[in-house]
């Protein structure tokens, strides 16, 4: 097994492993001047008496773009998941260890799940608009946390749907279905409805994964563009999109558990995404990256 | 030479034909009971003409024979068995897709399909014994709407539930995701995605609150001549009136009866076939305008 001083001996720092892989020269900003806003210790999920993901603890910054990447099954979703309480709507779902956001314990006693959601919002792998009209669907989450007025709720939905570079596209059409908007349309206004809760994170999950290439770069220009006031987590197949877009990256990999036989997701290496894609300090990150395994 | 010939498609065709046999049979029947039925409810139309169904007169002993009455008790009966099973089922139905633990769910859902099972027969005398005698509600409209409800509800549940259950996970993560509490995601995911098929669900209630006989017979009160809103008169449905006179009826009588069962079958078709336009305009409306 070669230790990664080798790997680094072979190559000056800052050179892709992968030249197919474009890494953006931009300055990544270091985990200790940015302000916390998730801070994982020892995190583990489990599924009933199934161990999905075990010993993650990484801290993500805020105004950040964090990418998760890995392999099929390795728990990068599941983590994702842990983020914002979605687990708790899955039977048998448990998180272990502790997940502070600002601080706070996201699993403590006095903790709602609904207002965990309210500020750490989601865009889910594939477009999931309500069966509603393209206002109604951005609205909704407004109107559950308490906004009435119809000038308000104008002025919100044009709003998140300009903040999504939706708004040219549907200005005239906010009455017709959301389910009449093709696929890229559809995610995008999924992103305007998450940012109308005006939330605090965005956690993504394979967004562009049923997108074809062009909607794929719109979303990704999005994501850039939002970065500036949220902070955004995303989970991703695609590791020139995590490269383009992320300023830190986790990679996460599944071990073999010999005692159960059961794959349990682990965290291997979570670093500024320059370093990640040219430079990683474990064998098998420069493995995943350069497509020799996974 | 490529031999692109097969097997023997004898089996398909049988198929093909048995299927179509079978459809065609089941027009047929439908069709040989309007005719026959149609048939011999002619004397009493050709007798009363649309005072049949507008007179309140329903005589017998002077050949007057005015359905309103009947017409109205079956409607009113049924409209408050709806009023009554629908905000249950739907409950019960949300209590065991959305709430109920896992361990709750079958038992419950066993529990709810062992009452549509039970026969109508028994509801009626049940309702006799209990309602109309222990609780002192005597024979009325509103005894025999009770009765209905009960026997509706869990045809109404059972379909409700399975509506329900086919709500894509995902619709319901974007409600909750959004910081919405259970409610608000029931009414923004899985009712608006539902809505079709809920109204099918109460239709089908409906159709058997209509037509629903003995129970109704039995504890409807068999008052001629009642059109009252008052739920506490007795009154009485068309399938009750045909099965309490056909025993003695003459032959101008048992017209009027199957005019009566004509009527009924007309009104169970009409809302059938609103039912069936209100589930596909909603669909059509989910489905939204393509670009």
């Amino acid at each position: 097994m070669a230790t990664p001083a080798t790997v680094q001996t072979h190559r000056a720092a800052g050179t892709p492993l992968d030249s197919r892989i474009h890494v953006e020269r931009r300055s990544a900003p270091s985990l200790e001047t940015s302000e916390i806003v998730f801070d994982v210790e020892n995190a583990e999920v489990f599924y009933g008496a199934f161990r999905a993901v075990r010993g993650v603890s990484m801290k993500i910054g805020k105004h950040q773009i964090t990418a998760f990447i890995g392999p099929s099954g390795c728990g990068k979703t599941t983590m994702l998941r842990a983020f914002n309480r979605m687990h708790d709507t899955t039977p048998g779902a448990r998180v272990a260890g502790k997940i502070a956001y600002h601080g706070v314990d996201l699993y403590g006693p006095e903790v709602s799940a609904t207002e965990v959601r309210r500020r750490i919002g989601m865009v889910f792998q594939k477009p999931n608009p309500f069966p509603k009209s393209i206002y109604d669907n951005i609205a909704f989450g407004p109107r559950v946390n308490g906004v009435r007025s119809k000038a308000e709720l104008d002025a919100i939905v044009e709003k998140s749907l300009r903040a999504a570079a939706l708004w040219d596209e549907v200005k005239d059409r906010l009455r017709n279905s959301a389910l009449g908007l093709s696929g890229g349309q559809q995610q995008r206004l999924c992103i305007a409805r998450t940012i109308a809760v005006e939330p605090d994170v965005v956690l993504m999950d394979e967004p562009c994964s049923a997108l074809d290439p062009i909607a794929t770069a719109r979303i990704e220009e999005l994501m850039r563009e939002l970065k500036t006031r949220y902070t955004i987590v995303i989970v991703t197949h695609n590791m020139q999109q995590a490269a383009r877009t992320s300023d830190r990256t986790a990679f996460f990999t599944a071990e073999l558990d010999s005692t159960t036989d059961q794959r349990t997701g682990v965290l291997v290496e979570y670093d500024s995404t320059a370093k990640m894609f040219s430079n990683p300090s474990d064998e098998r990150t420069e493995n995943y990256i350069t497509g020799r395994f996974g | 030479m490529l031999d692109l010939r097969g097997k023997s498609d004898t089996a398909d065709r049988a198929f093909r034909w048995i299927a179509i046999g079978a459809a065609g049979l089941v027009l047929l029947i439908l069709g040989m009971i309007a005719l026959s039925m149609g048939d011999r409810a002619r004397p009493v139309i050709a007798e009363m003409g649309f005072d049949f169904f507008s007179s309140t007169r329903w005589s017998p002993p002077d050949t007057l024979y005015g359905a309103l009455p009947f017409i109205w008790g079956t409607l009113y009966t049924a409209l408050i068995a709806l009023a009554l099973a629908v905000p249950v089922s739907l409950g019960v139905a949300l209590f065991i897709t959305q709430v109920a633990p896992r361990w709750l769910k079958k038992p419950l859902i066993y529990m709810i399909d062992l009452v549509a099972v039970v026969p109508s027969v028994v509801f009626g005398l049940w309702g006799v014994l209990v309602l109309s005698q222990h609780f002192g509600l005597g024979r009325s409209f509103l005894t025999a709407g009770i009765i209905l409800a009960v026997m509706i509800t869990p045809i109404i549940t059972s379909l409700a539930r399975e509506v329900i259950e086919t709500t894509p996970v995902a619709e319901k993560e974007a409600a909750l995701a959004l910081g919405a509490t259970r409610w608000e995601m029931i009414r923004a995911s899985v009712l608006p995605h539902s809505k079709g098929g809920l109204v099918g669900a109460v239709m089908l209630g409906l159709g058997r609150a209509l037509g629903e006989t003995i129970a109704a017979a039995l504890v409807i009160g068999s008052a001629l001549g009642q059109i009252t809103p008052n739920p506490f008169a007795p009154g009485n449905s068309m399938p009750a009136v045909i099965a309490n006179e056909w025993g003695e009826a003459d032959d101008m009588h048992k017209s009027a009866l199957i005019a009566l069962a004509v009527t009924l079958f007309v009104i169970t078709i009409v809302v059938n076939l609103i039912a069936t336009a209100i589930v596909q305009r909603s669909m059509r409306k989910s489905r939204g305008k393509a670009t």
